[in-house]
C-alpha cells in the first residue's frame, strides 16, 4: 500500500487569511492604477544566473515532429520587461515561479511571486512604495534603510566593497566559516555567506530593513550607479530573518545586458553547469527601448508567513512539494 | 568511508569534522534569492558531546564517519578498561576511561548499555535510561517522614550519590534516571 498524504499542509483558516492578503495586495495596486498582467510560466528561454536552476520540459507540438525545450520561469521578469518595452506602463503580476534545487523552511520549488514595475521610478522611490505595501500587509512600522556597505560595517566591521578576497577570507574564518573560506576564491560567495549568516539575522528584526547599493559584482539586472561604479542600484528587503524581496533600478542597456548574460554563461561553464539560451526577445525589446523604471519581486508566501507569524513556508501554501 | 554531499545530509548521518566523528542533528537550506545556496547544519561531536553549527556550500561533500551503535551487556572492570559483551555472539569489547567518562557511576553488571563504536572502537558508553542500585550508605533520616521534603544524599553501590527521600534506608535498592541523576523510586522487589 502506498502511503498517501492528501491533507493540505496549511490550515484552511490560514488559506482564508491568505486569500484576504492577496485581495489586499490587488487592492493596493488597483488604487494606484497599476495594470495586472499575466505572462507565460513556460518560455523558450530562462535566466542565465549561475545560482538559479530552472526546471525544463519538452514541448511536443502537434504541428512539428521536433520537440522543443521549454523552461518554467524563475520569475516573470523577462516577459514583464517586454511588456514595458511595448508600452504597457506600470504593471504588476502575482504568479507562480519555479526554482529547482530549492526547498526548506523558507523555500518551496514552486512559489508565488509578486513582481511590479514602475516607469519613471528609481529604486529609492520603489522602496518607498514597497514600504507602504509592507505596512499595509504586516501592520509594521516604516522600514529602516541601509546601504550594503553600512550593513556590513555595522555587523562585520569591514568594508565589503574595498576589502580584498584575502581580507574577506580572514573575516569569514574569524566567524567560524574556515571550511568554506579556505577553499573559496570567489569574493562574492564569501560576501553572500557572511551577509546571510551574520548580517541578515541582525537587521530588520523590529521593522523591515531595506539594504541597497549592492556590490557591482552582484548587480544581477540592476543599473550600475552613475555616482559610484563599485555599486549597483539593487536593493533587498529583510524582516525577522526572512529575505522578502529583491529590486532593481532596471538595466536598460541592451548591449550591457547581452554582455552580462554571456558573462553568466561563462561562469556557469566554469562551474560545470550548462549554458542557458540567452533570451534574444528580451535583448531585442531592450534595443527597442525600455522606459526608465524600477522593478521588484517579492515572495508572497514569505510575506504571508510574516503576516500570520508562521515558521515554515508549508504552513501558508495549500500543498508543499512533498504533497503536491 | 564514502563522502556525502550536502543534499544527503539529514538527521542521524555521521560525518567527520575536525578529525572527530559527528552526528548531524538538523540540516537547514539557506539561500539568498540571487546567490549561493548553503546548508546550515547543527551537529553533535560524538567524542566531546559538543553541539555546534557549521555552514557548508551546497554541493560540497564531507567524509562519512564509520560509526555504529550496539547494545552490549556490561561485565566488569579491571581498573583500566570496562568490559562489555554481545549477548548473542559472546564477543567482548573493552572501553577505556575516556569512552566511559562520567557514566562509570551508572554501570551495573549485566545491564545493557549502548556503545558507540568509531572504526570499531568504543567512543561513548551510554547506560540504560534507568538503573537500579543498592544504597550502601545514607543517614537514617527521620521517622514518619513520607513526603520526602528535600531529601538526603545517598551513596549507591557504584559510588554515585543521589538525593533520596528521608524514608529510604541503607540496603534498599532504588531506581535512578541516569540522564538526570534523579531518584525515581524504590525498586520493585
Amino acid at each position: 500500500m502506498t502511503v498517501t498524504n492528501w491533507q493540505p499542509s496549511a490550515a484552511i483558516s490560514t488559506l482564508k487569511k491568505r486569500a484576504q492578503i492577496l485581495q489586499k495586495i490587488r487592492q493596493f495596486f488597483a488604487e494606484r492604477q497599476i495594470l495586472e498582467v499575466d505572462t507565460p510560466a513556460l518560455s523558450h528561454h530562462t535566466v542565465t544566473d549561475e545560482h538559479l536552476h530552472s526546471f525544463s520540459t519538452l514541448f511536443q507540438s502537434p504541428l512539428s515532429p521536433k520537440t522543443q525545450t521549454l523552461y518554467l520561469q524563475t520569475s516573470p521578469e523577462f516577459a514583464m520587461k517586454r511588456l514595458l518595452c511595448a508600452g504597457s506602463g506600470a504593471i504588476y503580476q502575482i504568479c507562480k515561479s519555479f526554482r529547482n534545487e530549492e526547498a526548506g523552511r523558507n523555500h518551496n520549488p514552486e512559489f508565488t511571486m509578486l513582481e511590479w514595475y514602475r516607469p519613471d521610478f528609481d529604486h529609492h522611490q520603489l522602496m518607498a512604495e514597497m514600504d507602504e505595501l509592507l505596512q499595509l500587509i504586516l501592520n509594521c512600522e516604516n522600514a529602516d534603510k541601509l546601504t550594503y556597505q553600512q550593513a556590513f560595517e555595522q555587523h562585520l566591521f569591514c568594508n565589503p566593497i574595498k576589502a580584498s578576497l584575502d581580507e574577506i577570507k580572514t573575516v569569514a574564518i574569524q566567524y567560524g566559516f574556515a571550511e568554506i573560506a579556505e577553499n573559496e576564491h570567489n569574493k562574492d560567495i564569501l560576501l553572500m555567506l557572511l551577509f546571510s549568516q551574520i548580517v541578515e539575522p541582525n537587521i530588520g528584526q523590529k521593522r523591515p530593513c531595506f539594504v541597497y547599493d549592492f556590490p557591482a559584482s552582484q548587480a544581477a539586472l540592476a543599473k550600475i550607479s552613475p555616482q559610484d561604479p563599485n555599486v549597483a542600484e539593487r536593493f533587498e528587503v529583510y524582516f525577522k530573518g526572512i529575505e522578502l524581496a529583491n529590486g532593481f533600478h532596471e538595466l536598460d542597456d541592451a548591449d550591457e545586458q547581452q554582455a552580462r548574460f554571456e558573462n553568466d554563461n561563462m561562469k556557469r561553464q566554469q562551474q560545470g553547469l550548462a549554458s542557458m539560451p540567452i533570451d534574444q526577445n528580451l535583448i531585442s525589446a531592450l534595443q527597442s527601448g525600455l522606459p526608465a523604471c524600477a522593478g521588484v519581486a517579492l515572495g508572497v508566501d514569505r510575506l504571508i508567513m510574516l503576516a500570520l507569524e508562521c515558521e515554515r513556508i508549508e504552513q501558508v501554501i495549500a500543498f508543499e512539494h512533498n504533497r503536491a | 568511508m564514502a563522502n556525502f554531499s550536502t543534499n544527503e545530509f539529514k538527521a542521524g548521518l555521521k560525518i567527520m569534522l575536525d578529525g572527530e566523528p559527528c552526528n548531524i542533528l538538523e540540516n537547514e537550506f539557506v539561500k539568498p534569492g540571487k546567490g549561493q545556496a548553503f546548508s546550515r547544519v547543527k551537529i553533535r561531536k560524538l567524542i566531546t558531546g559538543k553541539v555546534l553549527e557549521k555552514t557548508f556550500k551546497s554541493g560540497d561533500s564531507v567524509e562519512g564517519a564509520d560509526v555504529m551503535e550496539t547494545e552490549l551487556a556490561y561485565l566488569y572492570t579491571d581498573g583500566e578498561f570496562w568490559h562489555f559483551m554481545n549477548n548473542d555472539t559472546f564477543e567482548q569489547i573493552a572501553a577505556d576511561e575516556s569512552a566511559v567518562g562520567e557514566n562509570v557511576k551508572w554501570l551495573v553488571e549485566n545491564d545493557m548499555c549502548t556503545i558507540t563504536l568509531w572504526n570499531g572502537s568504543p567512543i561513548v558508553v551510554q547506560p540504560a535510561n534507568f538503573v537500579e542500585l543498592e544504597i550502601t550508605e545514607t543517614d537514617p533520616g527521620l521517622k514518619g517522614d513520607t513526603a520526602g521534603t528535600g531529601g538526603k544524599p545517598a551513596t549507591l553501590a557504584t559510588g554515585a550519590v543521589v538525593r533520596v527521600p528521608l524514608f529510604v534506608q541503607t540496603g534498599e535498592v532504588v531506581r535512578v534516571d541516569t540522564r538526570t541523576g534523579d531518584y525515581v523510586g524504590r525498586a520493585q522487589k
